[in-house]
C-alpha cells in the first residue's frame, strides 16, 4: 500500500506543492508506507502570469513565458493530463473527464481562478477582441498586441469589473506601462487613458491608494471610482454601470469578472458561491474536509491573488500536510504575506510587501537596506525583470530565494503615526 | 473616529461612518439612520439586504460585494440601486451596522 496525495492544478501553488512535498518524502515514510504524488491538470502549457502585463507591450512573447508543466516537475510525480469531473469529498476520490477514479489520502486543490467572462452582459459580443479586449490570457493579450501598435489615438479605458481579480496592481501598471508605451510612439497627447474601477480609489489599502493615486495623476490617468460594470456596448463604444453611468471608449481593456474553477461548483460541499474554496487562511485546510488542503487563487482568503501569496502559502502548506499525514497539530503559520513590484513604466518599477495586517508602506525591502518600498526606482523594474529566473528555477522547484521569507519582514518599514484607523488593512 | 446617537443609544463609528463594532447595532438604529441617508421608511426589501449583509459578514468577516448582493440576497442588482442610490454595498453596510466590505486584495 502507499499514500496518495492529489494535486489538482500544474500552475505555480500545484507545482511548487508537489516538488517540495516530493523532496521530502522521497526520504520519509507516512505509517510505514510510501507516498506518491499525481498532480492534474487539463493542459501542459505552464504560464509565467505575471508576463501577461508585458505582452501587449511587444515586452513579452508567448515562447518567453510558457513552458511544459510537465517539465517543472520533479522525476517521480506523476502527471495526469485530463479535464477534472469532480471531487467526491465523502468518498475521498477525484473523478476525472478521462474516466480515471484517483482516491486520495490528501487533496490539495490549485486550480487557480477563472476569467468569468459570461458574467458580464455584452462583454464578449460585439466588438470583442476587436475594440474590447481583456489581457488576463494569453490569447487576449496577444490579439491586444496587435491592437496597441496600430491604435492611433482616442479613448483607452481600463477596467476592472469586480474584486477580487488575480494580481489587483496589474490594471495600474497596465495605465502606466500604456503612458510610456503611447508617449515612445508619439502620439500620448491623442490619447487619453482612463481607469475605471468598483474600489473607491486607486487601491485597496490607504497608504499605497494615495501613493498610487498620485501616480495616476502624474501619468495623466484619469480615474473613475465605485464604478460597477453591468454592461459592455461595444458596437456603441461604452461601459455602462449598474448606477447608469456610462464611461465612452474607443479601445476597453476589461478585466472580468473572477470565480473558481467549474468542477468546484459540480463537487458538493467543496466551494462557495463563486467557486472559491472556504479555505483556512492560517492554516490552509479548508473548510470543506480535514484531508483537503488549498493553495493560491483557487482559495477564498483573504489576501492578494497572486504568485508571491501563492509561493509563500506553500511553505506553510507543504508543512501542514506533513504535520496531517503525521497525525500532528496544524501550524498556523501563513500571515497574509505578499509582495509584488509594480511597473510604472520608463524603466521604473515600485515594490509593495504587506501582510493581512499591515498594509503596504513606504521604507526598504527586505530590511533598512535594500529595495525601495512604494517609491519608483530602476532597481525595482531590474528585480521585476529578473524575478522570472528565479520563478522558473527557484519558486517553482520549491527552493528558497535569498532574502525573501514567507513571513513578512518588519524592519525597514516606515509605520505611519497612529491615526484612528491605525494599520489596520 | 466619531460618536453618533441612534435610537437613544451612543456607537462609535470610524471616519467613514461605520460602526466599530457590529455589535452594538439594532434594528432601531438602521430606521433612523436611513431616514438621516435619505430613505423615508425601510421596506421588506431593505431590510432583506440589511440581514444578508450581516449574516455574511459574521459569517465570512466581510460584506459582500455589489454582485454578490444581486446574486444572493434576493434583490437583483438594479433594485439594489433604486433601494440604496448612493451605492448598495457601501450604503447597506453601513445602515447594517458592519464595516465596509473590502475588496479584497
Amino acid at each position: 500500500m502507499t499514500k496518495r496525495i492529489v494535486i489538482l492544478g500544474g500552475g505555480t501553488g500545484g507545482t511548487l506543492t508537489a516538488n517540495r512535498l516530493h523532496r521530502h518524502f522521497k526520504h520519509h515514510r507516512v505509517d510505514s508506507e510510501e507516498v506518491e504524488i499525481v498532480v492534474v491538470d487539463q493542459d501542459n502549457q505552464h504560464l509565467y502570469q505575471p508576463g501577461l502585463l508585458f505582452v501587449p507591450f511587444g515586452l513579452a512573447h508567448d515562447q518567453d513565458i510558457v513552458r511544459p508543466r510537465k517539465k517543472q516537475l520533479q522525476h517521480g510525480i506523476e502527471f495526469e493530463q485530463t479535464g477534472i469531473d469532480h471531487v467526491d469529498i465523502h468518498s475521498d476520490t477525484v473523478y476525472l473527464e478521462n474516466g480515471r477514479e484517483l482516491p486520495y489520502d490528501v487533496l490539495v486543490i490549485a486550480t487557480g481562478a477563472r476569467l468569468a467572462t459570461e458574467e458580464t452582459e455584452g462583454l464578449t459580443g460585439p466588438g470583442w477582441n476587436e475594440k474590447v479586449f481583456t489581457f488576463y490570457d494569453l490569447p487576449g493579450a496577444t490579439a491586444l498586441e496587435e491592437k496597441l501598435a496600430a491604435f492611433e489615438g482616442g479613448k483607452l479605458v481600463l477596467n476592472v469589473v469586480d474584486m477580487p481579480i488575480k494580481c489587483p496592481v496589474a490594471p495600474l501598471e497596465f495605465c502606466f506601462l500604456a503612458d510610456w508605451f503611447f508617449t515612445e510612439r508619439g502620439i500620448r497627447d491623442k490619447v487619453e487613458i482612463t481607469y475605471a474601477t468598483p474600489l473607491d480609489g486607486a487601491f485597496t489599502k490607504p497608504v499605497a491608494s494615495a501613493a498610487l493615486s498620485d501616480l495616476l495623476v502624474e501619468k495623466g490617468v484619469n480615474l473613475v471610482t465605485e464604478f460597477n460594470t453591468g454592461e459592455v456596448d461595444g458596437e456603441g463604444g461604452k461601459l455602462i454601470g449598474y448606477d447608469g453611468r456610462e464611461v465612452e471608449f474607443d479601445l476597453a481593456v476589461v478585466i472580468p469578472l473572477h470565480s473558481g474553477q467549474e468542477y468546484v461548483g459540480r463537487s458538493d460541499g467543496l466551494g462557495d458561491d463563486l467557486n472559491f474554496v472556504p479555505t483556512d487562511q492560517r492554516t490552509l485546510q479548508t473548510k470543506a474536509k480535514e484531508n483537503i488542503f488549498a493553495i493560491g487563487d483557487a482559495t477564498n482568503v483573504p489576501a492578494s491573488k497572486a504568485g508571491s501569496v501563492t509561493h509563500f502559502e506553500g511553505d506553510v502548506l507543504v508543512e501542514n500536510i506533513i504535520k496531517f499525514l503525521d497525525h500532528k497539530p496544524l501550524d498556523e503559520g501563513y500571515d497574509g504575506h505578499a509582495n509584488c513590484f509594480i511597473e510604472t513604466g520608463f524603466g521604473k518599477a515600485l515594490l509593495i510587501d504587506f501582510n493581512y495586517d499591515t498594509e503596504p508602506l513606504p521604507g526598504h525591502f527586505p530590511a533598512k537596506v535594500g529595495m525601495p518600498l512604494l517609491k519608483e526606482s530602476r532597481l525595482n523594474h531590474m528585480g521585476k525583470l529578473m524575478f522570472q529566473w528565479f520563478y522558473w528555477h527557484a519558486l517553482l522547484q520549491g527552493r528558497d530565494i535569498p532574502g525573501i521569507g514567507a513571513t513578512m519582514p518588519q524592519h525597514g518599514k516606515e509605520h505611519p503615526t497612529p491615526t484612528p484607523e491605525g494599520a489596520s488593512a | 473616529m466619531s460618536t453618533a446617537t441612534y435610537a437613544g443609544v451612543t456607537v462609535e463609528l470610524n471616519d467613514e461612518g461605520f460602526f466599530e463594532d457590529p455589535n452594538a447595532w439594532t434594528p432601531e438604529m438602521a430606521e433612523e439612520m436611513a431616514k438621516a441617508e435619505g430613505i423615508d421608511a425601510l421596506t421588506p426589501d431593505h431590510w432583506k439586504v440589511l440581514e444578508y449583509m450581516r449574516k455574511e459578514y459574521f459569517e465570512k468577516g466581510t460584506g459582500p460585494t455589489v454582485r454578490v448582493l444581486g446574486k444572493n440576497s434576493g434583490v437583483d442588482v438594479k433594485a439594489l440601486y433604486q433601494l440604496f442610490p448612493k451605492g448598495p454595498a457601501k450604503m447597506a453596510a453601513r445602515l447594517a451596522g458592519i464595516p465596509k466590505p473590502k475588496g479584497c486584495i
